[in-house]
């Protein structure tokens, strides 16, 4: 749920990644961390465990700049993609304003994409949310991997709904900060129509 | 369904008197007021060296896993939580379901007189998002009908 301020003339957005384990959505984040001025972002947060898996969740605050003299602020969330981690899935997803489904393109994880967004879909229900009707935006990561499976298989499979959808390989950067501003568009788009 | 919660300069300004009578009655460090899915909403006291939005976004991660350990008890909620600390502490309420206040403090002050205070502030600050929640769901529109899709491709034009 977005935050308008007012008095600081800031508005407040929550967009979160999701996504099947080790499909890069901590890649994304620490991507998009290392090519943003200094000034633009906030400290990036990882809850990891150990082997760097994420345990809760990353967190990175992020400022795009102004619109009508508001100063506009985007929290990035991922979730933990591991299944057994889905009670902590559920907790991120409140209040959510806009989600990025990240594919993993290989093609043994395609079942472990069609697990996770359906339970994207369960999850978001619970919460009283219908994946349909928010800003969504998916992103097929891993696309210069030798069996990445082909563009058209995953969409079908994947993006149903024919939402706006890109090529990623989060490693390189490639597709990402296209993903993150197709959905903070998106986003920003509700808003206006006062949803 | 999914409203944006908005805080006008008039509220903005009572919620923080409140945080500010908070801080100077507990003697505490810092009193932060931060909304349930990580927003902060209001501070008071010495917050310069803090990072203060991370700090909203782990204490509301810290108040959603804490309700979901209190539901698989069965419990609606853990309405307070303390964080015992070397120097500092930290004490977390819910108040009214939607926002969580923060109050960070030492040895100048105790968990008890903590406690007392936030119990006052509460019930103040309870009061006061009833107004801002009516307001918000009357007013219905907002800064943002106003903007155009061109404002919106500014935003992302130099990106």
């Amino acid at each position: 749920m977005s935050f308008i301020n007012y008095s600081s003339r800031e508005i407040n957005c929550k967009i979160v990644y999701y996504g099947p384990g080790l499909c890069g959505k901590t890649t994304n984040l620490q991507y998009i961390y290392a090519k943003t001025n200094p000034e633009a972002k906030g400290k990036m947060i990882s809850l990891e465990t150990e082997t760097e898996r994420t345990l809760f969740f990353d967190f990175l605050p992020l400022s795009l700049g102004e619109i009508r003299g508001f100063k506009t602020r985007f929290h990035l969330y991922t979730v933990p993609g591991q299944v057994f981690y889905d009670a902590s899935r559920k907790l991120i997803l409140k209040g959510v304003d806009g989600v990025v489904f990240v594919a993993d393109s290989q093609a043994e994880r395609m079942d472990a994409n069609l697990e996770s967004l359906e339970n994207l879909r369960t999850n978001l229900k619970e919460q009283g949310y219908e994946l349909d009707n928010l800003p969504y935006v998916v992103q097929y990561n891993k696309r210069d991997l030798p069996n990445a499976v082909d563009l058209d298989y995953l969409k079908r499979y994947l993006n149903p709904t024919n939402v706006p959808d890109y090529e990623g390989v989060a490693t390189t950067g490639v597709g990402v900060f296209d993903t993150l501003k197709a959905v903070a568009k998106q986003v920003l788009i509700e808003l206006k129509r006062g949803r | 369904m999914n409203s944006p919660m908005v805080l006008y300069e008039a509220e903005f300004k009572q919620i923080t008197t409140v945080c500010d009578t908070l801080h100077r009655d507990a003697s505490a460090k810092a009193v932060f007021l931060v909304d349930k899915n990580g927003q902060l909403l209001a501070n008071s006291g010495d917050t310069a060296d803090l990072d203060t939005t991370s700090l909203a976004s782990l204490t509301a991660g810290n108040i959603a896993a804490t309700g979901g350990l209190a539901q698989l008890l069965g419990e609606k909620e853990f309405a307070i939580q303390f964080h015992e600390g070397e120097k500092d502490n930290i004490h977390i309420s819910l108040v009214g379901q939607r926002v969580i206040l923060v109050v960070i403090f030492d040895e100048r002050s105790s968990l008890g007189l903590v406690r007392l205070r936030v119990r006052k502030a509460c019930l103040d600050l309870a009061g006061l998002f009833e107004v801002i929640h009516q307001k918000a769901s009357e007013q219905g529109s907002t800064v943002f009908s106003e903007i155009t899709d061109d404002d919106i491709d500014n935003l992302f034009g130099d990106g």
